[in-house]
């Protein structure tokens, strides 16, 4: 990293910068989230664990609605986001400007990159700031360069997605969420679709990003690294929390016959 | 062969250039907007405008256009409101009633084009975009229609090409284009075989113009595929160095 910053512990004092409470999710017939209820602190750094199809990318969307839970609420820094019932019995955001505005605190990864193909590197990180936040164009160029630089990919800034390597698309895609200044970092397995070989230098990026202190959420497989770099551990199956706590206590031997069978593989 | 007659043939044709030009040119762009709002229309479902639009892309992918142009010309006349409207004044010209069924058949398959091109944008690409705080028309403008336009402009391409010959049967409704002052030099010379060499000859060359136009379109949207991508590599990747 540019600056080191000394690690910053979770201040559990403020409001929680992400809270969800209740958090209700069915497709049709399957429920996939059966009341979630968990608070991420400032600065905290929590995993989500959990088998396939346990609920987890579900969770994190829900988080910023990209899902529109049935049930419970989310709070994020402090904001709650309103939702409406409709008259077929669903729910919508309330005010969909105020719900944009949250989104654009949240910074999210997906497990495919998912990279604007028709801009270049530098183009997908300064696209959100400059016409969402409409910040001057000048200012988000030098500070898209600044963060391309941190993850490791300044000499890539103006070529596009598709000549990049799965890591250097996924270190992009960490800019371009990292260039609106999010309030909080959510990572749906960022390196599952990585060759093994290319897992390391993304790891490497969301480690520096927990030591500067950021808060995040990662869904992720990699067990040992979760262990690392987490403040707390959160284990998902079934479409409910089973255990969550500090990763030493959560991986205690002998804690969850499940965990510890995930944890095997 | 005649190759005097060839010649002034091919100069007698010239001044049809610009009407076969400008007629294919209004009626591509008037039918492109038509066939973006009609392919919006689609991919969002807005009923009841969605089946409204099914059916008009029915019925003019269905009938030949010569059916729909002689429809427009000699049909509408028939409508005393038609006649005694404003647009009367437009639609008892040749001229605009060619361009308005030119324009309204390639909006029929120009938005068939498009619709195919907007369901084709990645719904990742999508859902990023929201994620970062875009939605409705902004997201439309920034992501979703230039993913698309990259996407359909080899198939548009091809349909600007059938446009380009399309505009010749305008000369049935007695437009002085290309095909049209064709037709009255045949009628006066009895040599029908040098007059449409000739012809063909000229649409051959506005055809080879706009095949090189898309093509530099294409180049230009889409730098990335300029040239052979080097095999997107674990090799180059595992040279860089994460400080
Ligand atoms: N859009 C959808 N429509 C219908 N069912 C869905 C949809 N998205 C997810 N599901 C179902 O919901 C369940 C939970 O999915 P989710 O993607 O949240 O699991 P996950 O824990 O992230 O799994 P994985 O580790 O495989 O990514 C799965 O059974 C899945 O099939
Ligand atoms: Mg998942």
């Amino acid at each position: 990293m540019n600056q080191m910053t000394p690690p910053a512990q979770p201040d559990p004092a403020l409001p929680p910068a992400v809270s969800v409470r209740g958090l209700r999710k069915r497709y049709g017939k399957l429920e996939v989230l059966k009341g979630i209820n968990f608070d991420a602190h400032r600065g905290e750094v929590v995993s989500i664990l959990g088998s396939s199809g346990s609920g987890k990318s579900t969770l994190l969307r829900c988080i910023n609605m990209l899902e529109i839970p049935e049930a419970g609420t989310v709070t994020v820094d402090g904001t709650e986001i309103a939702l409406v019932t409709r008259r077929d019995g669903g729910r919508r955001p309330a005010d969909p400007r105020a719900m944009d505005q949250l989104r654009a605190r949240i910074g999210m990864v997906f497990q495919d990159f998912n990279l604007w193909s028709h801009k270049t590197v530098l183009g997908n990180v300064i696209e959100a700031p400059t016409h969402v936040q409409k910040r001057p164009r000048a200012e988000c160029i030098a500070e898209a360069r600044a963060l391309l630089d941190k993850v490791g990919i300044a000499d890539k800034a103006d070529q596009y997605p598709s000549r990049l390597s799965g890591g250097q698309q996924q270190r992009a895609a960490i800019a371009r969420a990292l260039a609106m200044n999010p309030a909080v970092m959510l990572f749906d397995e960022p390196t599952s679709a990585l060759d093994p070989e290319l897992v390391g230098e993304v790891l490497r990026v969301i480690r520096a990003l927990a030591e500067e202190g950021r808060t995040m959420l990662i869904v992720t497989h990699e067990v040992s690294f979760a262990r690392d770099i987490s403040d707390t551990v959160v284990f998902m199956n079934d479409g409910v929390i089973e255990e969550s706590g500090p990763p030493e206590e959560v991986f205690a031997a002998g804690n969850n016959t499940r965990l510890a069978r995930f944890v095997e593989g | 062969m005649d190759f005097e007659f060839l010649s002034q043939t091919f100069v007698a044709l010239l001044p049809g250039i610009p009407v076969t030009l400008e007629l294919a040119t209004l009626s591509l762009m008037l039918g492109a907007g038509l066939a973006l709002a009609f392919a919006v229309v689609r991919v969002r479902r807005l009923r009841p405008l969605n089946w409204l639009v099914i059916g008009y892309v029915y019925v003019f992918r269905g009938t030949p256009l010569l059916v729909q142009l002689f429809i427009i010309y000699y049909g509408l006349a028939q409508f005393p409101e038609i006649r005694s409207s404003f647009a009367w004044t437009y639609l008892r010209e040749p001229y605009w009633c060619a361009l308005l069924a030119l324009a309204l058949n390639t909006a029929a398959y120009g938005s068939e084009i498009l619709r195919g091109a907007l369901l084709s944008v990645p719904r990742g690409q999508i859902m990023a975009a929201q994620a970062c705080g875009m939605s409705g028309f902004l997201l439309f403008r920034r992501i979703v229609f230039p993913i698309a336009l990259r996407q359909a402009l080899p198939a548009y391409g091809n349909e600007f090409i059938l446009m380009i010959k399309a505009t010749s049967l305008a000369s049935l409704v007695t437009l002085a284009d290309v095909t049209g002052i064709a037709a009255r030099i045949i009628a006066e010379t009895y040599r029908p075989v040098e007059v449409f060499v000739a012809a063909g000859t000229i649409y051959l060359a506005i055809s080879y113009g706009l095949i090189l136009l898309v093509r530099v379109a294409e180049t230009r949207l889409n730098p990335d595929r300029r040239d052979p991508a080097p095999v997107a590599g674990v090799g180059a990747a595992r040279k860089e160095v994460t400080p």
